[in-house]
């Protein structure tokens, strides 16, 4: 603790993150204006999650600000008590952990290999994965059901560990080889000199130090997963429908017309707990310094 | 990270080895018991579908699992294209459930219902719109009747106008305007604007010539079809807060300004569900509301009405499935959605409503002497995709209607070939 | 419950040691060849789980689309280049091809500035977890409920009514409008485009930010001693060294744009000029019983158009490879 306390002191004074000044004025001006351009559409949706429909309907969010208050805690209570709702959380972190450590390990192989390793074709399968990010998952939905299916998989988690792991991997390949490529080669020449071989050298050298860029995307990953709808509807669905995540029982919330929307404000806040959670968590890994101090280690 | 021993990792891969064999058989078992049912409806309507099965399930020994999903026309798109079904599933209209059915993905029904017994019971014009090639391939569970004029009690006396000159002709008093109209709805903005024109070309030009329009022969521009949309835009002249209103209000909101003070309107044109909407969005009780149904215009065609319902359907040949179909039509099961509220029953034994307002629509289908369903759900999805659409222009933009209509005759000429 | 036990434990055992164990297994393996043969064959077994995921889940579904595109709706007849006509001869199709620029330039340009904006300006103050916090969290948010957060932004009422839409109530106070931000042109594009930039800014921001905080402190502070100005050790280090991240950002929502359909689909389902190529791809497969021709012929498209970004990637990396 101590070791990243002082790193984030010295980056602190690198930045100079100290002191007052007209600079500095203009810098939290900025830094404040932006946030709150951020924050205000959620913080509307917020204040809405705790109001009835009916005033939802005739008065806008700020209006609740002032009295007389006419709060309530039962959009909220609708949400829990909806059917299954316990078991949907279980299952969309089974889902999602998984989707997550799978596409991440995999796309850090290949991310290696495609850095500092030489084979033939490198560029163009390289450039030939990161060319299917653009492919629309709507158009992979049929012809991989079909093969799920075949398989005798459809409905099982294991089916969506790895679509999600097919669908994640362009993005994933591409981040991690842009950043691996940037490591420093007198890294890896040393560590070859002194007999590490290259698993040796991915797990001890290439790994810890593309911790800041590996915890970003196992945010993304994670977030994608644990707020998809369609791959999980579609591939679980008709099968097995005691295997859906938390998203499809949400989304059943709203009637067949469009009605009771009001329930997703605050299923909005109840599903976004956790990822947030995971977000606060991973940000000690986006601290200055810990790309050098492993390094050195 | 720190490197596994040779040993560690073997005895690692055999556990999940060992575990994977062990959790395999647990799944097969009572499978067949399982029933899976996917529809569109979510909410409250989603506990009342529950409630309504229970008694079912608790008869049987089988279990439902019911998914909810308003995106039916893509999941099942893509379910049948690969094969991989539900047990039961709802079906998002007439037009897909023939398709679905000439394609051998939807099983018919004839061994399945009890014939006789669901002929007597049901609204004939359903049997008949569930019938697919002499077979019966889809039954109606829940209906909506279509072309009611809402009203705030406090506002209106009551008395239903005996034509529809006589509605227009009605002295708007403290409400801003005489209508109100919701035409956005997210990716289906504009149905409510084709209720409306279903509504006045039925009563207009009677059930002949909306029959041939709705099955392509009668084009858009057509006279006949051109007076639907012109006394829709009548309405629009009369409507509170004009263009910018209609096509940025949510059908839902639409009827809301029944209830100011003092009110945007006094007539709100919507199906029979809206009253659910009045009472969560609009602040609105029970008793404070009401309606008639929208009166004729040509007396030829009195006491024609329009509607529509939620189809379901069979893709699977389980016993235990084709059991709960047959449940689902018998009025004991519909009876208790209806007591639950917001259900307009397809089964005419089904008598008793929790209010006046359902008890009234359930009176009006079964009273109705011409019954037809929503025009727009019994068209190829392409053209009914364009009739929403042009419903959101036509509001926008009143004076292009030759346009608007001579565009839709082209998606006519292609939409229904592929049918 | 025994079942769910047995599936967490290989949710968090037995997942990340079957991947450990496959790249220990296989350097194993390789390390009984000949030395000169481990060089050549060991790139091939490192990409190969990777590769044998993107050919089931995405390469063979493309040749699958691509073959489609030249069937007809229901995939029984050939029909050659009939959908890709349909797709230049139709009449939304001009809207649709100028919004979907739009949405590439306005929505890149966006996300990626404010993303690199938002990184180095918070590098610079003590409550940086805070407002990475809050620029991330519409990233964490369901599509669904940023559908509703945005009815609650441009929501339009009556203007003899007040106003429950937060920027009309907000421009109400100087007088100004009402305004129907999703349904009046040209405005309601760009009311749609900013939705995908406030959806996104928050993965530019945390990627770049990460990029950042990989910039060794001593070079920076190196440079401030020597008198340099932040604008100085902006254009001269954390540019240069970040532009490779700024390249993946900048590619990957170029991308995402162009699939971009969702807002336009909820929001106004193209109506009021604001269709783009992605929406029509959708409604084309989706609309029962699906044309998946004309709706694989869309996405060909849409592959294609993403040649030239392409190109300047294969460009950047062997210059990387070149320098390093």
């Amino acid at each position: 603790m101590t070791a990243a306390s002082t790193s984030v002191d010295r980056a602190a004074a690198a930045t100079g993150r100290r002191g007052w000044g007209w600079s500095r004025i203009v810098l939290h001006v900025i830094v404040i204006s932006l946030m709150l351009l951020w924050v205000v559409p959620t913080l509307g949706l917020f204040v809405n999650s705790f109001r009835p429909a009916s005033d939802v309907a005739q008065s806008g969010w700020w209006n609740a600000l002032f009295p007389p208050w006419d709060f309530t805690l039962d959009n909220y209570s609708r949400v829990i008590a909806a059917n299954d709702l316990g078991d949907a959380f279980i299952n969309s972190l089974f889902i999602t952990i998984p989707s997550t450590v799978i596409p991440v390990m995999v796309a850090a192989f290949a991310a290696y290999a495609f850095a500092w390793m030489n084979f033939p074709f490198k560029n163009a399968i390289f450039v030939a994965i990161v060319g299917l990010l653009v492919i629309p998952l709507q158009s992979t939905l049929i012809p991989v059901l079909r093969l799920l299916a075949g398989a005798g998989i459809a409905g099982e988690f294991l089916a969506v560990w790895l679509a999600h792991t097919g669908y994640g991997l362009p993005f994933a390949v591409y981040l991690l080889r842009n950043y691996m490529g940037s490591l420093p080669r007198e890294v890896f020449e040393s560590a070859a000199i002194d007999g590490a071989n290259p698993a040796t050298a991915f797990f001890r050298l290439a790994l810890p130090m593309s911790v800041p860029v590996i915890a970003s995307l196992a945010i993304f990953q994670f977030l994608f997963v644990w707020n998809d709808l369609l791959v999980a509807l579609i591939y679980i669905g008709p099968t097995d429908p005691e295997n859906l995540p938390m998203t499809v029982r949400v989304a059943s919330l709203v009637s067949s017309l469009g009605g009771e929307t009001h329930f997703l404000t605050a299923a909005a806040f109840l599903t976004m707990i956790l990822p947030l959670v995971v977000f606060l968590g991973l940000q000690r890994y986006f601290v200055r310094g810990i790309t050098g101090g492993a390094v050195k280690g | 990270m720190r490197y596994l021993s040779w040993r560690k990792l073997l005895a690692v891969v055999g556990v999940i080895v060992l575990a994977a064999a062990a959790c395999s058989p647990t799944d097969g078992g009572d499978e067949a018991k399982e029933v899976t049912v996917v529809g569109s409806w979510g909410g409250s309507e989603q506990d009342s579908f529950l409630a309504m099965v229970k008694p079912w399930e608790e008869k049987t020994g089988n279990t439902v699992k019911y998914t909810g999903s308003r995106g039916l026309g893509a999941y099942l798109t893509t379910a049948v294209a690969s094969g991989t079904l539900p047990d039961l599933a709802g079906l998002p209209g007439p037009g897909e459930m023939a398709q679905f059915a000439r394609g051998g993905s939807l099983k018919p029904l004839d061994d399945v219902l009890d014939l006789a017994t669901y002929r007597a019971d049901t609204v004939p014009a359903l049997v008949d719109l569930g019938t697919v090639d002499d077979k019966i391939a889809g039954v109606f569970i829940k209906l909506s009747v279509k072309g009611f004029i809402w009203y705030n009690t406090a506002n209106y006396s009551g008395e239903a106008p005996a034509n529809w000159d006589g509605v227009m002709a009605t002295d708007s008093g403290d409400a801003d305007s005489l209508f109100c109209v919701g035409l956005e709805s997210g990716a289906d903005s504009g149905w409510p604007g084709t209720d409306w024109i279903e509504d006045f070309l039925i009563r207009q030009s009677g059930p002949d010539v909306y029959d041939s329009w709705v099955a392509g022969e009668t084009k858009w521009t057509d006279p006949a079809v051109k007076a639907a949309f012109e006394a829709f835009g009548d309405v629009l002249d009369n409507s509170f807060g004009g263009t910018a209103y209609v096509n940025s209000t949510n059908f839902g909101d639409g009827g809301n300004e029944l209830f100011t003070d003092p009110p945007g309107c006094l007539f709100h044109h919507q199906a029979s569900f809206i009253s659910d909407f009045f009472k969560k969005q609009g602040g609105a009780a029970d008793g404070d509301f009401d309606f008639f149904v929208m009166p004729e215009i040509n007396p030829d065609y009195a006491g024609a009405l329009t509607g529509g319902g939620d189809l379901f359907g069979l893709f699977s040949d389980k016993a235990a499935a084709k059991d709960l179909l047959k449940y689902l039509v018998t009025a004991d099961a519909q009876q208790v959605w209806a007591d639950r509220g917001g259900f307009v029953s397809a089964n005419t034994k089904v008598t008793t409503y929790p209010n006046a307002v359902e008890q009234k629509s359930a009176d009006a289908i079964h009273d109705a002497t011409v019954f037809r369903f929503d025009g727009g759900d019994l068209m190829p999805a392409t053209m009914k995709a364009a009739f929403f659409t042009a419903m959101v222009e036509f509001a926008e933009n009143p004076g292009d209607l030759d346009a608007i209509l001579a565009g839709l005759d082209e998606v006519q000429a292609t939409a229904y070939e592929a049918q | 419950m025994q079942n769910d036990l047995v599936t967490a434990a290989i949710v968090v055992i037995g997942v990340p040691a079957v991947l450990v164990g496959y790249i220990l297994l296989t350097e194993r393996l390789i390390q009984a060849l000949p030395e000169q043969r481990q060089g050549r064959i060991r790139p091939w077994f490192w990409i190969a789980p990777a590769l044998a995921f993107l050919i089931v889940f995405l390469i063979y579904p493309t040749i699958n689309t691509f073959v489609l595109s030249f069937l007809d709706g229901q995939s029984k007849n050939f029909v050659g280049f009939d959908n890709y006509l349909w797709f230049i001869g139709d009449r939304g199709t001009i809207e649709a091809l100028r919004n979907s620029v739009l949405w590439v330039v306005f929505m890149t340009a966006g996300v990626v500035g404010l993303g690199l904006l938002i990184a180095i300006l918070v590098d610079r103050v003590r409550y940086e977890p805070v407002a990475k916090s809050v620029i991330f969290v519409p990233l964490a948010i369901s599509f669904v409920a940023a559908g509703v957060i945005w009815q609650f932004m441009y929501q339009y009422q009556d203007p003899s009514r007040p106003q429950t839409g937060t920027l009309n109530a907000l421009i109400g106070i100087v007088g100004l409008g009402p305004i129907r931000w999703t349904q009046e042109q040209p405005i309601n594009n760009f009311s749609l485009i900013f939705i995908g930039i406030w959806m996104w800014t928050g993965f530019a921001m945390v990627i770049l930010s990460a990029g950042l905080k990989g910039i060794s402190a001593e070079l920076l502070e190196a440079a401030r001693v020597d008198g340099a100005n932040e604008w100085q050790v902006f254009r001269g280090i954390i540019f240069p060294l970040l532009l490779p991240t700024i390249f993946v950002v900048a590619t990957t929502i170029v991308i995402t744009a162009l699939k971009s359909f969702d807002i336009v689909f909820t929001v106004t389902n193209g109506n009021f000029g604001t269709d783009v190529i992605a929406r029509e791809m959708w409604q084309q497969m989706f609309t029962p019983p699906g044309n998946f021709g004309r709706a694989s012929a869309v996405a060909i498209v849409l592959l294609l158009a993403i040649v030239p970004f392409m190109a300047v990637n294969i460009r950047r990396f062997r210059e990387q490879e070149a320098i390093r």
